[in-house]
């Protein structure tokens, strides 16, 4: 229709659909709560229904790898909230990334990739999948010329991550999704630091969502899971690149996902071929848990929102921070895309960077006992990294400084504590700096005292 | 799958399926702004068994040329004309209609009745009235008209979800479906729909199947049972908890009422 943008159909509210969608009371016993589903297999009520099932024209579970009803609980609530067709949940974020690039990439394909990505993502686009043929190209994500101009003729595929790692930069979705269209390419988003209650990429014009749930759709950082969102809005047949959903798949019996399956063609083969033959598949467990989360994610957002602001405001006025990097910071070259993009808030990571280096951060860190010092994000407690004596204390501070990791940079992700505690325990790491200044400047003046 | 048939190319599916040359044949006829995709588990579940399957793309709509009709007794011309082009040796032939899909299955059976030896009417209505504010937003090319008709097409259950078919909403896959519609295609269907007589037909001899929905909104079952009154030869199903969109709100459900009338 002329009014081409898609839309979320007149259903629920996000708050109801957080708590609800995908799961009635369950019609056997009544429970409220969405049961566990721990079975590997599923019973067939005969030969021919089993039949039906395995040709994808009868509705049902099989087999836990392919499906299960608690994991269909909670892929059918993250396609609601993040307004596509359907998804597929996997073992991680990082294999609903491999899943979503597998399901229409081959050997010779190659990614246009923003280059502030997680470095999992960074790992997986540059070395091993050009293991197996697919190559990648970074660009800078501000720089729309840059995608445009890394585009080739075997390119298959856009992505980036709502929220750069680790700059923070906002991805202009609308935007890009309009050059990803104009050359028949689909738009792949990693959402994972805002959740569909901050930014539904689809909506934006993404065509494919990837989320690592071990962040804050699940907030508890007690699993590892992830889930690939199929926006139904891209259409495979508009050119010849994607035989995988275009031409009969020989695979299963010849079936041209596109033609039978419409809007589902993409997810119906990323869950008939890609969880089916590379098998990361969540356990029941896992998606129960991550539900769990779900329930109360808009109420955890607006509070590690509120927390994130409040606190990276405090330190952007403190004399021993150099600069913080936070898009809901006027200061941040992206805070006015942001306001456009990310009304409700633009996520609760974000980093900072401490004056005096390398030995700065270190003493920072071990300041702190609010904060919990680990490699993760978007937990319901506050966490705290600083790369230069963690992840990447091997690297000298040039390479540091190409990654755009500065030797004093430090990655906030920030909690649903009372924000008073944060600030004061944020105080204490500070006074450890500052304490680490009068050493050093005590341990200069001494030979200077000496000579004079 | 495309078929030329004059000229004219048609978008169809299969089922994946491949029949003997006199196998029964069952066409499946989508309803207002779809397209064939609506069937796919019906179509695989035929094809599987033997039936020749071609589950269509009304002209205008999916992958058939334009432009789209906007009379019912047009459209099933236009059936009759792909039937005769793709169906000479059938045993039988079966019609399975949706919604406007529905009207054009009875209009082919009041007018050749001949040609048709049973038909199958999931959610219809005759006549066929279209609310004035969906009628207004379709001529508008309005998506609104889209957000009401996918709304009102699925029950209560659908609105919070919990799809028969795993990780799937089908909520989102009926907008995403209609949101691929070219302009005007809308208002041409409801158009047709609204204009539906069957003041002009004879009674119809064709057994036929109706499968109602207890909440469609759009073809309520009353509506159903009333065109059962058109019909010397008739059977109702009632699906619980069901809605407008019966083919992915209750797949099993609309099988099981099918295998056992179509294949008997």
């Amino acid at each position: 229709m002329t009014d081409s943008k898609h839309r979320s159909p007149q259903g629920m509210g996000f708050d109801t659909l957080s708590l609800h969608a995908g799961q009635v009371p369950d019609p056997t016993t009544g429970a409220r709560a969405t049961p566990i589903y721990q079975s590997a297999a599923f019973v067939f009520p005969d030969s021919d229904a089993a039949a039906g099932l395995f040709n994808i024209e009868r509705a049902g579970h099989v087999y836990s790898r392919l499906s299960n009803p608690t994991n269909a609980v909670l892929e059918e609530r993250m396609a609601a909230l993040d307004h596509g067709v359907g998804s597929v949940v996997t073992a991680s974020g990082q294999a609903a990334l491999h899943l979503a690039i597998t399901t229409i990439l081959s050997a010779g394909d190659h990614i246009v990739s923003s280059r502030s990505v997680y470095g999992g993502t960074h790992n997986l686009l540059e070395y091993t999948l050009s293991r197996f043929g697919i190559s990648t190209t970074f660009v800078d994500p501000r720089d729309m010329s840059a995608f445009a101009g890394a585009i080739q003729p075997n390119t298959k595929l856009i992505f980036g991550e709502v929220l750069g790692n680790p700059g923070l930069e906002v991805l202009d979705i609308p935007s890009l999704s309009e050059l990803a269209h104009s050359h028949h390419l689909p738009l792949l988003i990693d959402a994972t630091f805002v959740t569909p209650y901050l930014c539904q990429p689809i909506e934006l014009g993404a065509d494919l969502v990837v989320h690592s749930a071990t962040k804050f759709l699940s907030g508890h950082g007690v699993v590892v899971g992830g889930v690939v969102v199929d926006g139904g809005t891209f259409d495979w047949q508009s050119s010849d690149k994607f035989p995988t959903l275009s031409e009969p798949y020989v695979g299963f019996h010849d079936l041209v996902f596109a033609d039978e399956f419409g809007p589902a063609a993409f997810i119906t083969r990323a869950r008939k071929e890609g969880i089916r033959d590379f098998g990361a598949c969540m356990a029941p467990m896992t998606a129960f848990q991550i539900l769990q989360g779900l329930e109360t994610l808009p109420l955890r957002m607006q509070k590690h929102v509120a927390n994130a602001l409040e606190v990276a405001t405090y330190l952007e006025q403190h004399d021993l921070v150099a600069s913080v990097s936070y898009p809901g910071l006027p200061s941040h070259p992206d805070y006015e895309l942001a306001q456009t993009m990310l009304p409700k808030g633009c996520g609760a990571v974000f980093s900072f960077e401490l004056k005096d280096g390398r030995e700065a951060g270190r003493a920072f860190i071990e300041g702190l006992s609010v904060f919990s010092h680990l490699a993760n994000v978007g937990d319901a407690k506050s966490l705290v990294i600083h790369p230069a004596s963690t992840t990447h204390h091997r690297v000298d501070e040039a390479s540091l400084r190409a990654a755009g990791i500065g030797p004093g940079l430090v990655r906030l992700s920030i909690g649903l504590e009372d924000s008073k505690d944060l600030i004061n325990d944020l105080k204490g790491g500070l006074r450890a700096v500052e304490k680490l200044n009068k050493q050093r400047a005590s341990q200069v003046a001494k030979p200077l005292e000496a000579v004079s | 799958m495309k078929i030329d048939i004059n000229g004219t190319s048609i978008g169809y599916s299969s089922g994946s399926g491949h029949p003997e040359a006199d196998a029964p044949a069952i066409y499946f006829i989508h309803g207002a702004g779809m397209d064939h995709t609506v069937w796919v588990m019906q179509a695989r579940y035929f094809a599987r068994h033997g039936f020749r399957v071609m589950a269509l793309d009304l002209p205008g709509h999916g992958k058939t040329d334009g432009p789209a009709l906007d009379n019912v007794d047009a459209m099933a011309d236009w059936l009759r004309g792909v039937i005769g082009a793709t169906c000479h040796d059938a045993s039988s032939i079966t019609l399975v209609g949706h919604s406007m899909g529905t009207l054009i299955c009875l209009s082919l059976a009041a007018r050749f009745a001949d040609l048709v030896d049973k038909l199958v009417l999931l959610g219809t209505s005759a006549p066929m009235p279209v609310a004035d504010v969906l009628l207004n937003a379709a001529q508008d090319n309005d998506h609104a008209a889209i957000d009401m008709a996918n709304t009102w097409s699925h029950s209560q259950r659908s609105l919070l979800g919990a799809s028969d078919n795993p990780g799937t909403s089908n909520l989102h896959m009926g907008e995403r479906l209609l949101e691929r519609m070219a302009d005007d295609v809308y208002f041409k269907d409801f158009s047709a729909c609204d204009g539906f007589s069957t003041e002009h037909y004879d009674a119809i001899h064709t057994p036929t199947l109706i499968i109602t929905g207890d909440q469609d909104k759009m073809t309520p079952p009353r509506a159903g049972m009333a065109v059962a009154d058109l019909l010397k030869v008739s059977e109702l199903v009632h699906l619980q908890g069901c809605g407008h969109v019966m083919m992915s709100e209750q797949p099993n459900q609309v099988l099981d009422a099918m295998s056992g009338f179509v294949r008997g």
